[in-house]
């Protein structure tokens, strides 16, 4: 039988309402008012061995010393599996819920459930690293929510497959996980136009994600600067001596081009596998223009080409790889006093 | 135009002094294929071999996959503008040497190209492994410019599916399957109360080995214009070899274009199939105005009412594919778009290189950054060395004992953005 741990808050822990909010965490063995509920659904795979409850406002206003206390309490009862909630749209334990199942997953290395309303502000925070059941906006929906928690609980407790959300009921963590389904794609794919055409409801298999959209800085004088040339075209000493994927790059590449005037096919190439190479291999400054910018330097109309180049290979990388190799050059160019950089792609 | 595509099942391919179908047996006279092969004085090399399902085989790196096909009624022949004259196809009967393939092989070009394995975890992917490959493996001379080899290469597998596909000329075939398009005043004539409905068909455009053709016409050259279904069941659509291997469609993928076949399975019933608008992925911002104009402009001219658009790659074609979309939306036109994603190998990251709020109906071939371990195979056809290299591959992608740890994307038609496969992605 799976060991689950319970948090609730001073209301649902049966404590009181808002006038209790400012009680310091305190541990009770066994469950406490959902905790029935989840009593009834776990039948004898799981049994909560004890329920911690602590006020909103004492949780909130003392994060790190309330999360503390928690993992305290919680450990001597070692837990297989540990559940939180569900906090509906409470938004203060909500962000309670998270913030111990999370701390819980990270100290103990056991799986951690909550509920909440989508528009909880603890969803935002933590649904990346926690499994939160979608529920309604207020208590009305304890049955249902319940039901799903459980169900996961005990999947989690017992390590079977976790099936995609829709399945399951939990707000989408971004992840994504291939599957062989029964139809190929293109009949998918007329089902869903016919649908479409029709007016009924479909799913799409692919929801559009919110797009970050940067805005120009401001210009710099290039004339007194320090300019950097950094490309996604895949340009590397020839030989690619830190093997640069060709496509989904793990790693980019810094390499110095003090002293070079022109780059030629004899010390450059490509590495990137997402476009014709003939052409940037017969002259390397088509992608990174080195030659026009010494020329540019020696006419003073850019202050000086920085001594290193960077590279990574634009071909199918990850935007999460991408963001990390940029914030790393940039820290790295900062240091370095250089003012603009030259991104070409291809 | 009506076409009938006869379809002779070929349960077995041995090798032989004759080339020949015969109950169901493919004979191969192997010397006569080379030899003509061999006429192309680029070619140093040519060797064939055959791949069958559950065999512990592997092919890399896989160039093409092409269908032995040969017209035997009606104008034209197949391939045309590269083995036939160019003449309009997609009328007349069309017999198929069912279950089998030509797939060429030989030494890497650029960073390309993908593998199929005919057991094991990797055949699980690629639609490849469920046929009877005949593998020809094309070394081409010393020297060869890289966009000199992807031709000479491409020619001698399209060669060998024409010759190879002449043996079903005489053979009366297990399964006729018929198919028709109107032109479009009488298909609408006669089918007054269905919906409108059109594909978008997508073409690799960006350079070597991410080329396609259409009638022998490189398809960066073109502006997006019409073509009937049936002709693409012909040949007129041509793979340029493929880079990643996961989601360029090979020729083979072409003929036998999944959407077409299923739109056509509604056809009459429940949309009436107007017609394709063929439109390519250029690299430049310019050419992709044009083609999404254009495209939008043709579609909206036929009356269409909803389309499907399927992309080929990904990255640079994502924009193609969104601007398409939301030209095509704006004009009042439904549109379900078929794609894969490049989510990162733990799936945590945008899946797309570009996104809309009206692309709001897409399907997902599966994410091709997903890592796959394939096992030891006893036979390699090709050059196992490719592994580290090619489009999904790493630096040490191929282990010491013969096994390969890849992405998704290194294996042929894993992750087909026609939809010819099951994989898809969900999100957890």
């Amino acid at each position: 039988m799976l060991r689950v741990v319970h948090y609730l808050n001073q209301f649902f822990g049966q404590i009181g309402g808002e006038d209790k909010a400012s009680i310091p965490p305190m541990v009770k063995e066994g469950p406490v008012g959902p905790g029935m509920a989840f009593k009834g659904s776990f039948g004898d795979k799981a049994e909560i061995v004890a329920t911690v409850i602590c006020g909103d406002s004492y949780f909130n206003e003392n994060i790190e010393k309330a999360t503390e206390e928690i993992l305290q309490m919680i450990e001597k009862y070692k837990p297989d599996v540990f559940i939180a909630g569900p906090a509906f749209n409470a938004g203060r334990y909500g962000t309670a819920c998270g913030t111990i199942c999370k701390a819980v997953q990270d100290k103990f290395g056991i799986p951690a459930v909550t509920g909440m309303y989508p528009e909880n502000p603890g969803v935002d925070l933590y649904k990346k690293n926690v499994y939160i059941i979608k529920t309604t906006d207020s208590a009305a929906g304890m049955k249902d929510a319940v039901a799903k928690m459980a169900k996961l609980t005990l999947k989690l407790g017992f390590k079977e497959n976790i099936g995609a959300h829709e399945e399951e009921g939990y707000i989408p963590r971004g992840m994504r996980k291939n599957i062989f389904v029964v139809e190929r794609g293109s009949k998918r794919a007329v089902e869903m136009l016919i649908k479409k055409l029709k007016g009924e409801p479909f799913t799409t298999e692919y929801p559009m994600p919110d797009f970050d959209r940067v805005s120009p800085a401001k210009a710099v004088k290039v004339k007194e600067s320090l300019i950097a040339l950094v490309t996604s075209g895949g340009i590397v000493p020839k030989g690619n001596p830190d093997h640069i994927e060709s496509s989904n790059a793990s790693k980019y590449g810094k390499y110095v081009i003090e002293g070079i005037d022109n780059l030629t096919n004899k010390t450059h190439e490509t590495a990137h596998g997402g476009y014709d190479p003939v052409y940037a291999n017969e002259d390397p400054d088509r992608v990174l223009p080195v030659d026009v910018l010494r020329e540019l330097e020696r006419e003073g109309k850019i202050g000086k080409l920085y001594r290193y180049y960077y590279a990574t290979v634009g071909n199918g990388t990850a935007v999460a790889s991408a963001k990390k190799y940029a914030q790393s050059i940039a820290k790295e160019l900062i240091a370095d006093g250089v003012k603009a950089v030259i991104l070409t792609s291809t | 135009m009506r076409l009938e595509i006869g379809n002779i099942y070929i349960k077995d391919v041995v090798f032989s002094d004759v080339t020949k179908v015969k109950d169901g047996v493919l004979y191969l006279n192997k010397e006569e294929i080379i030899k003509a092969l061999k006429e192309d004085s680029r070619l140093e090399k040519v060797e064939i071999e055959i791949a069958k399902p559950e065999e512990e085989v592997r092919i890399i790196p896989v160039k093409d996959v092409i269908e032995p096909r040969v017209k035997v009624r009606g104008k034209g022949g197949i391939f045309p503008g590269f083995i036939s004259k160019v003449e309009t196809v997609g009328e007349g009967r069309t017999h198929v040497l069912k279950g089998t393939a030509v797939v060429t092989t030989g030494r890497i070009v650029g960073f390309q190209e993908g593998i199929i394995d005919m057991s094991g975890e990797g055949a699980k992917y690629t639609p490849f492994s469920k046929l009877i490959n005949i593998v020809v493996v094309c070394e081409p001379v010393e020297g060869l410019p890289k966009h000199e080899h992807e031709e000479v290469v491409r020619i001698a597998g399209l060669k060998a599916a024409a010759l190879i596909g002449e043996a079903g000329r005489d053979v009366e075939p297990d399964e006729i399957k018929e198919y028709e398009t109107l032109p479009l005043l009488e298909s609408v004539k006669k089918y007054p109360d269905l919906p409108r409905v059109g594909y978008i068909y997508m073409l690799q455009s960006q350079g070597l080995l991410h080329d396609t053709y259409v009638y022998g016409v490189d398809a960066k050259k073109i502006v997006p214009t019409f073509i009937y279904p049936t002709e693409v069941m012909d040949g007129a659509i041509v793979s340029g070899n493929c880079v990643s291997a996961c989601d360029k469609n090979t020729t083979y993928v072409h003929m036998n274009n999944p959407i077409i076949e299923d739109l056509y399975e509604k056809h009459g019933k429940e949309i009436n199939l107007v017609g394709i608008i063929i439109t390519n992925e250029n690299v430049t911002l310019a050419d992709k105005e044009r083609s999404s104009d254009y495209t939008a402009k043709l579609a909206e001219y036929l009356g269409l009412e909803g389309v499907i658009i399927s992309e080929e790659g990904f990255g640079n074609p994502d924009t193609d594919l969104i601007m398409n979309c939301h030209k095509l939306e704006e004009k009042g036109i439904k549109t379900v778009l078929l794609t894969d994603e490049f989510a990162g190998r733990d799936g945590l990251s945008q899946s797309l290189a570009d996104a809309d709020p009206r692309a709001n109906a897409v399907v997902t071939a599966g994410n091709a950054n997903e890592i796959v371990k394939l096992p030891k195979m006893k036979r390699v056809i090709g050059h196992i060395e490719a592994a580290n290299v090619i489009a999904g591959g790493f630096e040490g992608s191929l282990e010491a004992d013969g096994s390969i740890t890849v992405e998704l994307q290194a294996i042929t038609g894993s992750t087909s953005e026609v939809g010819f496969t099951k994989l898809t992605a969900r999100e957890y």
